[in-house]
């Protein structure tokens, strides 16, 4: 009994917050039988600038290839149909990539959406928890008869997005004003997104590399993700790679695949 | 996902009462600002965040509040515990704030009277609540499950309302007065939200200032807000942190520090931020006006 009545102002309250058609709840008014319709308006109001805010500040290079009027546009649609349910607003916003590609009027921009992801990653590689990355003493002391059974811990900060157009340097381009004179949108491209230190670092991975990283982050040995990267692709260089993941701060330690942690 | 921190004393956390930074006018922390904090080196003054902000795992966010920790009081200000809804506190939210408290010791926890959240979705804007007996109990329950989460006082912001509950039965002040004694709490007195408020729902400031329980008052916020106007056409204060203070706030709150005694005031600014300087130049003003309320009471004292 106490509980229904309780809940009921805020059940009351909330749905109209994200639906423009909806009603002015009955529960509330303005002092002295005023209308309160613009006044709860200024809530409505709030909810959905500060969530289109939100959004912005995590997708500005998206904001950047579509427009500030597109993109509140498109973002709107979003919030509504899928309001945050974290009061981390770093975590909103992991379904606007997926949005994006079916939203129906970017169709025009199909690397969009794979954009939006590097984004993403960008922001969970900012917040991820700190960890020294490995040196590359540490590997170059390994024995070469160990290598292949090497397991690599992956850096908290290390993400990698795939893409069959050119979302890297779209993503640079339009987020850190990189110049790029002509861009070939249909190269395919895939990121790394590293955290080494206190800067995030998106680079773009080599043929094979971003196969090689993901079975490594899913625990594999070093030949097993290498013979893998390889069926991916025949370009594949694994002394390449192993370079310049290191180099890129991807893991935080090494240990012989025989041994269980 | 990894937004869990971990306090670094695993064992039960004490019960902690910061020292009184007394007196002191502070600042809300904007990243922007930080490089041109630490060029002044350490200055009287305090900084307050909003807790949200310093709730992932690392990275540089709390590389910029442990240096400006290093030197100044710090004030965490939840934004998002919806203390004021008809739900229960998300468990997780609650050890994460507990969590922040536990690594950054700041001198002032503060929350609103206000919730964010109703069933799963979360509104990210501080929305009203119904003065009634029921939702008195369930506030006091919400403050307590908090304090007894962080093992320290709670200030407890009064919140500023465009709209009003037709089944309100006491009046804001006499809730605040209610939580506060029922729960031990303090509480952080928004003057601009008091005339924000005021002038939405035509009552006097100067009255609710004289309801207001202020021996209880461990902070005050000061902050801008900007006009529009209602449905039948009369002016509508929003609250909107974006601009200086106003005049007619500077007077209540040199009215409420007349009363009350210095306490920390923060100067809020969270949208339009400006340079460094115009800020400071804000939080001069409210500590010239503690300092004169400080030198009339050592006069009084000698």
């Amino acid at each position: 009994m106490r509980a229904n009545a309780q809940a009921s102002y805020a059940a009351a309250f909330a749905p109209p917050l994200l639906d423009p058609d909806g009603d002015v709840p009955a529960v509330v008014t303005g002092p002295n039988g005023k209308s309160a319709m613009k006044r709860y308006n200024v809530y409505r109001n709030n909810v959905t600038v500060s969530l289109i805010e939100a959004l912005a500040a995590i997708y500005p290079a998206v904001q950047r290839l579509t427009g500030p009027d597109f993109f509140r546009a498109m973002a709107r649609f979003h919030i509504r149909e899928t309001p945050p349910t974290s009061p981390l607003l770093f975590d909103y916003g992991r379904d606007f990539p997926g949005f994006i590609a079916r939203y129906e009027h970017a169709q025009a921009l199909p690397w969009l959406a794979d954009v939006a992801r590097i984004e993403r990653a960008w922001l969970d590689a900012y917040h991820a928890a700190d960890a020294a990355p490995l040196a590359a003493i540490e590997f170059a002391a390994i024995a070469p008869d160990r290598l292949a059974s090497l397991v690599l811990t992956v850096h908290p900060a290390t993400r990698v997005v795939r893409s069959s157009f050119a979302a890297v340097t779209i993503f640079a381009a339009n987020r850190t004003g990189e110049s790029a004179d002509h861009i070939d949108a249909s190269t395919p491209q895939d990121a790394l997104i590293t955290r080494p230190e206190l800067d995030v670092v998106v680079r773009q991975l080599p043929p094979g590399g971003a196969v090689f990283v993901t079975c490594l982050m899913s625990g594999c040995m070093l030949a097993e993700a290498a013979a893998a990267a390889l069926e991916d692709s025949r370009d594949f260089e694994l002394a390449t790679n192993i370079a310049g993941l290191i180099e890129a701060g991807a893991f935080t330690s090494l240990r012989p695949g025989d041994q269980k942690k | 996902m990894d937004a869990e921190i971990r306090p670094r004393t695993s064992a039960a956390i004490p019960l902690r009462f910061s020292l009184a930074i007394g007196g002191v006018a502070g600042t809300s922390f904007k990243p922007e600002h930080l490089a041109a904090i630490l060029d002044e080196g350490p200055q009287r003054g305090f900084f307050e965040v909003h807790a949200e902000n310093y709730m992932g795992a690392g990275g540089p966010p709390h590389r910029m509040l442990e240096r400006l920790r290093r030197d100044h009081p710090l004030s965490v200000h939840g934004v998002c515990m919806s203390i004021g809804g008809p739900g229960p506190l998300d468990r997780a939210h609650l050890a994460r704030f507990r969590g922040l408290i536990a690594r950054y010791q700041p001198a002032l926890v503060s929350e609103h009277l206000a919730w964010s959240t109703h069933e799963t979705s979360f509104f990210n804007d501080l929305l009203p609540l119904p003065y009634t007996k029921a939702t008195l109990d369930r506030v006091c329950d919400h403050i307590d499950e908090v304090q007894e989460a962080i093992r320290c006082p709670l200030l407890l912001e009064n919140p500023s309302t465009y709209v009003t509950f037709r089944n309100s039965t006491m009046s804001e002040t006499d809730f605040i007065r209610a939580v506060a004694e029922r729960t031990g709490c303090g509480l952080l007195l928004d003057v601009n939200n008091v005339f924000v408020s005021a002038t939405n729902h035509g009552f006097s400031a100067l009255q609710y200032l004289s309801d207001f329980p202020l021996a209880r008052v461990g902070e005050i916020h000061l902050a801008g807000h900007a006009e529009q106007s209602d449905d039948e056409g009369d002016l509508l204060l929003l609250d909107s942190h974006d601009g200086p203070v106003a005049d007619a706030v500077w007077k209540l709150f040199e009215i409420v520090i007349a009363r009350r005694g210095p306490v920390p005031t923060l100067v809020e600014w969270d949208s339009n931020i400006p340079d460094w300087p115009v800020l400071k130049t804000e939080a001069a003003a409210a500590q010239a006006i503690l300092d004169r309320r400080c030198a009339m009471e050592d006069r009084h004292a000698g």
